[in-house]
């Protein structure tokens, strides 16, 4: 395995809640290497998805220090923050978030205009598609496709800019046992193929067993294995 | 992100929502349209007024005796010797023509036996060529009619529908003014205007004649009014000086204080200008106010599509969207909601425009409200100016959405 891709030490996060201050985080250190595929587990409220948020840089730790891919993240501004997520992470969600409006290409598309790339965009999103399996579908709106194949759009989306990371948050989660099983093959398939580091965030134990590492989560805190 | 893409995406976004997209849009439509019809039927009011204004004749400048800004005791009529002083080429180089007139209303009776009450002049024949009579049949009053006395008279076409019931095979008819037969030389065409007292129902007759058997003045000589034509539209205010200058003299009024007014055809237009351009910018104003509302619409409804659209905006976050992205993306869907009112809206006002013209014009008022370019410049750049307004605000909140926050928005 490779040099490590994230570095996390001590993060802490705590929310003010009027008077009350709940500690979500209480320092969590990881290191995940590259091509690495990790399942986060833990019961609700053990703060997997605060730690997702920080680790996908969508929100920054109240205290610690965060390196991912080599940029320090922690010391980051929005805009910095908002291109940092765009390059180096690719998110999957539970409820796949498509944009329900326009196609399966313009939304595998999406990334790339916020990069600002203006050649090749089609292209690229194709070849994408192409790699989920769903070359024959590209005009059809996430309406129009089955939860399995939405959810498949969302993977070539997150994985168009090839990013550093791919955070995928219960990406079966929605998902009937038969078609999870394709979409964890799928996200295991990549990882073979190009070497793309996974983090998976799961409630279900299958899920965690197919990964290479399982980091449990209480109150938190890492638990020790 | 390009414009392009950007507008793209608006555009889907508003389909996506076609009927609050469309009645947002109307409350646009309404407010341009309503500005685009207000200024055009102001400047048409104002075209079709001093038009008519125009239209009584050139150059002209009216003298009046007495004078409402000056305290002036027992002013000297005007007289038939003062017209005679201002022909003069020398001492009064820039008057082409002097036209006294005196005038009054009388009782007029059809050969029928029609009865109705009229305005009559008496007047010099050049009053016809300076202020642009023309007869539809017949002629104009002539040297002879006034150096004769002559008991004739020439009919405008409103007195002649009245009287005779249509203005065509007239001439010839005998008329009874205060009792007394005229015949009728001539129908005058009309004018139209009724800004200035209708031009179409008065009777004209000779100075000498109503002087003598009408219109009674203390003095015989006395008149009402001279009617001065200057050389050219230059020379007025030459003419309006030299006028002034004999007028002193012959009435021996100390300086500085006139006996008479003089009032030229210029002082007119720029009154009615100015009078109907407060018009056209009140008429304006309150055409305003509906696009302002109409601008509260579109951001009611970007505040609605913000707050519906939380997790999209949070999607595009976490996709890498910045703050500016975001931004563009809610500005130039309130601008397309504007500019897309503007554009229906100046075809909906010329529309209007058009149907108050026509409308005018069926009701025997002819006017016809002028759209101009600068007038749809001022509705569109207004309109883009109200989406971009009122898009910052709802635009802004959206932008600053968390990601963290907007994502788990349900």
């Amino acid at each position: 395995m490779g040099k490590p891709v994230i570095i996390a030490k001590d993060l802490k996060k705590i929310y003010k809640m009027g008077e009350f201050e709940v500690a979500a985080l209480c320092g969590v250190s990881l290191e995940i290497e590259k091509g690495e595929v990790v399942s986060i587990m833990g019961p609700s409220g053990s703060g997997k998805s605060t730690l997702m948020n920080i680790l996908g840089c969508l929100d920054l730790p109240t205290s610690g220090e965060y390196i991912l891919d080599g940029e320090r993240v922690s010391e980051l501004k929005d805009d910095q923050l908002a291109d940092i997520r765009n390059r180096k992470v690719g998110f999957v969600f539970q409820s796949f978030n498509l944009l329900s409006r326009t196609s399966a290409l313009a939304n595998v598309e999406l990334p790339l205009r916020y990069a600002g790339v203006t050649t090749g965009r089609r292209e690229k999103a194709l070849e994408a598609l192409d790699a989920v399996g769903l070359k024959e579908r590209v005009m059809h709106r996430p309406t129009e496709l089955s939860g399995g194949q939405q959810q498949r759009v969302a993977i070539a989306r997150a994985l168009v800019n090839n990013p550093a990371i791919i955070m995928a948050d219960e990406p079966t989660g929605n998902l009937d046992s038969k078609v999870g099983k394709e979409i964890m093959a799928l996200l295991l398939d990549l990882n073979t193929k190009k070497g793309t580091t996974l983090i998976i965030i799961t409630h279900d134990p299958t899920v965690a067993a197919q990964t290479h590492r399982v980091i449990h989560l209480r109150d938190g805190e890492v638990e020790a294995v | 992100m390009n414009i392009g893409q950007s507008i793209i995406e608006a555009l889907e976004s508003l389909n996506a929502n076609r009927l609050r997209s469309g009645l947002t849009i109307l409350g646009i439509i309404i407010g341009v349209g309503a500005v685009i019809a207000m200024l055009s039927v102001g400047q048409g009011a104002q075209s079709t007024i001093t038009g008519a204004i125009s239209g009584i004749g050139t150059n002209l400048l009216f003298v009046f005796s007495g004078n409402d800004t000056q305290d002036v005791r027992n002013p000297r009529p005007l007289t038939l010797a003062d017209a005679q002083a201002l022909i003069d080429p020398l001492q009064a180089p820039d008057v082409a023509a002097v036209s006294p007139s005196i005038q009054g209303s009388a009782e007029i009776t059809s050969p029928s036996g029609k009865v109705t009450n009229s305005a009559i002049i008496g007047a010099t024949p050049d009053y016809f060529s300076m202020q642009n009579y023309t007869v539809t049949e017949g002629a104009l009053l002539t040297e002879e009619n006034e150096l004769g006395n002559a008991s004739v008279a020439v009919i405008g076409p409103t007195i002649a529908d009245k009287l005779f019931g249509g203005h065509e095979g007239i001439v010839g008819e005998t008329l009874r003014i205060n009792g007394q037969p005229f015949r009728v030389v001539g129908v005058l065409e009309s004018k139209g205007g009724s800004s200035f007292g209708n031009q179409d129902s008065r009777i004209i007759v000779p100075l000498s004649t109503a002087q003598a058997r009408l219109l009674h003045r203390t003095n015989v000589n006395e008149v009402d009014q001279l009617l001065i034509q200057a050389t050219s539209s230059e020379t007025v205010n030459q003419a309006s000086e030299e006028v002034s200058e004999i007028l002193r003299q012959r009435h021996r009024t100390p300086i500085g204080i006139d006996d008479f007014t003089i009032f030229s055809q210029k002082d007119v237009l720029s009154i009615a200008t100015t009078v109907t351009g407060v018009f056209t910018i009140f008429l304006g104003g309150i055409a305003g106010i509906s696009l302002l509302v109409g601008g509260i619409g579109i951001m009611n409804i970007m505040l609605v599509s913000v707050t519906e659209r939380t997790r999209e905006i949070g999607l595009r976050k976490a996709l890498g969207a910045r703050r500016r992205d975001i931004l563009v993306q809610f500005l130039t869907e309130s601008s397309l909601l504007s500019l897309l009112g503007g554009i229906i809206g100046i075809v909906l006002g010329w529309l209007l425009a058009l149907l108050v013209g026509k409308i005018a014009t069926a009701s025997g008022n002819p006017f016809s409200p002028t759209v101009n370019l600068s007038s749809i410049l001022l509705a569109t750049l207004f309109s883009a100016a109200v989406g971009l307004f009122f898009g910052i605000y709802p635009a802004n909140r959206a932008a600053s959405l968390e990601p963290v926050e907007a994502l788990r928005y349900e």
